[in-house]
């Protein structure tokens, strides 16, 4: 009879694990070779964190759309427009509560929208969040004529930006209570269930009596909502709404959430490895930029990640 | 049998350290048609695959025609001659069963084109031997069902496959197309082709084999002739002892002057269901016979809402019910256990648990969370009850053996205990000894007042269960006869076929 602990590491494949490898490979390499650049420094771990956050979040809210087999390519471009109405909000002086209402409902709306027309008109969620990609950042220019929109309001600032409480940054605040909420949903609840079923077999779901269409409109508004917060984020630690937040983020946030293990084909997702995945890009940007590269080839070595990420993530089907 | 086509000598094979084949010899001769049988996850599948190239076996020998053979992958057993009639058609339906026959290997002219003229004359010429009433030049698509299996045969035996392996060929096939199937096999046995036939359906394994190989536990059993044997001593040979004889009607009582739970008037939906009416009482067990096609399956589906209903009316307890959906049928009691397990039932990459429980997420929830505890317990208990063959409840269902993942299927449907429950062949590749406890947890449903429609293609198993069987013609109900009108299984056949 196998004992449990054979049993333990028969189910686990290197696969799973190969982020936490990865990570922990990246990390002591910079470690080393950036010692004197200040890697390993607290201040500049804090501000990998700080760097990570929005990421992260919208990477958490992703694992749920990519895990139902969906994708959603329009999360930087509502994070910048939450960013705007936002700032908007809070520069006519409707203070705080307003302000945060209406950034939410911001993503919400746009992941409403491409959660209707992916689940009930059935166009593919691939066209649907690359056309509100553009639509999006469009309106985010737009508002303003392309004009940033300064905040003054110390408290959010605080709040959504640079505060820390009890010496943690808030953002990394934010990060731990979405990620945390996301494991939960994910692992422990019937939804959490019936998002990970409609992705690994649409059909089967829809037979067992899950209503798969909405669960596909909740996972997009969940990415939109919290692209939503990733924009308020963005705004409170900039201190202004930018039409250019979250430009290029879909990319860093598919590739956490594909590093994490998440299947492109759906039906197999895990938070925390996407948590992980997004702070392994965090820190391989950091750094980059330590190293002395520009963005341009930030962004080169990014595309790299994720299509070795998508390589050794993919499982063979043949079994 | 003079020579022999096959051995497969001392073969082991195990995954991840669970040994699934322990010292298995395989002998098969030339011309033979052998019949490979045995439990739920015994090993019958995964030792075809090792002679397939599917799998590489860890120890052990094969030799086709007194040649020692390496097969580490499909193309080496190809060219073995030995080729698998995979139960998910391999053809493409748009083109002619002559084109898919020679797809990718067309015969050509002196010019590099493709010789049609050739390649349907040597089709025809094939299919005219075997005694098939198709023609090359016909789409597969207007073929029927049945013709498709016997297409993927001839495909295989037109490269020049030497050992055909089926692997429970007649689970989609109708009365007829199974006696045509064996029909097929006589002439195949003519022409020198060894056959290797599993299948869990025993008057068919006495009726078009040779031999018999039984396998329990990954071990050899027995290799008999079986004309040595009895139907009890393969039974006996297969699950290990006695067998419980829960395959005797047994009659129960069902209270037919209450009014019908289900009324089922005129339904009209797609093609295949033209006019249907019945009623289904509480307690009651009703079995749904007919020939393939007949509507059985389209009723159903019309029924929990997956087809559109095109008319008629269906009421429960009296009232006129609106079903568009199978959220709608389930909220009113309904369930279904579909035909088509894979692609229907399971999500493939997902644990028997979590396959298991996802109808009933809500019963095992509290407000907000999946209550683990509540979830094991559910699981244990149906793994135990229909002794579902798996490592432990997180296994990968795709890794379970046939048989293994269409338990767990019902088991889903069980566990949510409906107040009708519908299954649709529900021991379609299942074990002799999961077949009887599977009629015993219907027959207990039914016992506590739940209703229970039964389709089967095995008149055995509806005989069995059925306090009433209703009889399908084209798309309509040609008969409802009670169980105790029905003397024999030759009673029912008639009913099904004279009408
Ligand atoms: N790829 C795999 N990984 C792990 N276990 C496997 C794999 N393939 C098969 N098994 C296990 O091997 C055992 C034998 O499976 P197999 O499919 O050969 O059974 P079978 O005799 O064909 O049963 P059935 O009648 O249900 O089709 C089962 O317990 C199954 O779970
Ligand atoms: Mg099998």
């Amino acid at each position: 009879m196998p004992s449990k602990m054979s049993n333990f590491f028969r189910n686990m494949s290197w696969r799973n694990y190969i982020v936490y490898i990865a990570f922990i490979f990246v990390f002591i390499f910079f470690s080393i070779y950036l010692s004197d650049a200040g890697f390993l420094t607290a201040g500049n771990l804090m501000s990998i964190a700080r760097q990570t956050a929005m990421i992260t979040i919208m990477a958490v809210a992703m694992t749920f759309v990519i895990s139902t087999g969906e994708i959603d390519l329009s999360v930087g471009s509502t994070a910048a427009l939450s960013a705007m109405t936002t700032a908007l909000t809070l520069q006519a002086g409707m203070g705080i509560v307003a302000a945060v209402i209406v950034g939410l409902a911001t993503g919400f709306i746009i992941g409403a929208i491409n959660g209707l027309l992916v689940s009930k008109v059935l166009i593919p969620s691939f066209l649907v969040t690359l056309a509100m990609m553009e639509v999006g950042r469009g309106i985010a220019m737009w508002i303003t004529g392309t004009a940033p929109v300064p905040i003054l309001h110390d408290t959010y600032i605080f709040l959504f930006g640079s505060g820390d409480i009890l010496g943690i940054p808030v953002l990394l605040i934010w990060t731990i209570i979405i990620a945390v909420i996301g494991f939960i949903l994910l692992n422990k609840t019937p939804f959490g269930r019936q998002t990970l079923a409609t992705g690994g077999n649409e059909k089967a779901a829809l037979f067992t009596g899950i209503k798969t269409a909405r669960i596909k409109l909740s996972v997009f508004i969940f990415t939109g909502t919290m692209a939503g917060l990733a924009g308020m984020l963005y705004a409170g630690r900039l201190e202004a709404g930018r039409y250019t937040f979250g430009q290029g983020d879909e990319l860093s946030v598919i590739t956490a959430v594909i590093l994490g293990g998440t299947s492109l084909a759906g039906g197999v997702g895990s938070v925390i490895g996407t948590v992980i995945g997004s702070i392994m890009i965090g820190t391989i940007n950091n750094g980059l930029i330590l190293m002395g590269l520009d963005v341009s080839q930030q962004m080169i070595v990014l595309g790299i990640i994720l299509i070795l990420a998508v390589t050794f993530g993919k499982k063979s089907k043949s079994t | 049998m003079s020579q022999i086509a096959l051995q497969m000598k001392g073969i082991n094979k195990a995954f991840s350290g669970v040994k699934v084949l322990k010292k298995v010899n395989f002998e098969v001769g030339k011309g033979e048609t052998h019949a490979l049988m045995g439990g739920n996850g015994a090993g019958k599948s995964t030792l075809m695959k090792i002679l397939t190239g599917v799998y590489t076996l860890d120890s052990g020998e094969i030799i086709i025609d007194g040649k020692s053979v390496e097969i580490n992958n499909p193309n080496d057993s190809n060219q073995a001659g030995v080729a698998m009639i995979f139960q998910e058609f391999s053809l493409i339906p748009k083109l002619t069963v002559a084109q898919n026959i020679y797809l990718n290997r067309e015969p050509r002219t002196n010019l590099g084109f493709i010789d049609d003229s050739k390649m349907n004359a040597e089709t025809q010429r094939l299919l005219d031997e075997l005694d098939l009433h198709i023609k090359a030049t016909d789409l597969v698509e207007d073929i029927s069902v049945g013709y498709w299996q016997m297409t993927e045969i001839v495909k295989a035996i037109s490269n020049n496959a030497k050992i055909v392996i089926m692997d429970e060929p007649t689970s989609t096939l109708s009365l007829k197309e199974t006696e045509k199937l064996f029909d097929m096999i006589d002439n195949l046995r003519k022409k020198g082709i060894t056959i290797i036939y599993i299948s869990h359906r025993m008057d068919e394994i006495f009726k078009v084999c040779d031999r018999i190989t039984i396998l329990r536990d990954g071990e050899n059993v027995i290799t008999e002739r079986l004309s040595e044997l009895t139907m009890d001593d393969v039974v006996q040979h297969i699950i290990g002892g006695k067998l419980k004889r829960t395959f005797v009607w047994e009659p129960r009582e069902v209270d037919y002057t209450k009014p019908p739970l289900l009324e089922v008037r005129n339904l009209q939906s797609g093609d295949k269901v033209k006019n249907v009416s019945f009623d289904l009482y509480r307690g009651e067990i009703l079995g749904f016979a007919g020939l393939m096609g007949s509507g059985r399956s389209e009723t159903v589906r019309a029924l929990f809402g997956i087809d559109k209903i095109r008319q008629g009316t269906v009421c429960i307890d009296g009232k006129e019910i609106v079903v568009n959906n199978p959220m709608d049928a389930m909220k009113l009691g309904l369930a279904l256990v579909p035909e088509d397990r894979r692609e229907q039932g399971l999500i493939l990459e997902h644990s028997v648990k979590e396959n298991m429980i996802l109808p009933i997420l809500k019963k095992v929830s509290n407000k907000f969370f999946v209550q683990e505890r509540k979830v094991s317990e559910v699981v244990k208990d149906y793994i135990q009850r229909l002794n579902i063959k798996t490592d432990n409840e997180d296994k990968i269902i795709s890794l379970l053996s046939g048989g293994n993942q269409q338990k767990v299927v019902l088991s889903k449907w069980l566990a949510n205990s409906p107040d009708i429950l519908i299954l649709d062949e529900p021991t379609s590749g299942v074990d002799i000894g999961a077949k009887s406890e599977i009629l015993k947890v219907i027959r207990e449903l039914a016992d506590q007042g739940k209703s229970v429609i039964v389709i089967s293609s095995e008149i055995t198993e509806l005989l069995a269960v059925s306090d009433r069987l209703i009889i399908y013609h084209q798309g309509t109900i040609a008969n409802s006869i009670p169980r105790e009108n029905l003397k024999a299984e030759e009673d029912v056949e008639i009913a099904i076929q004279n009408v």
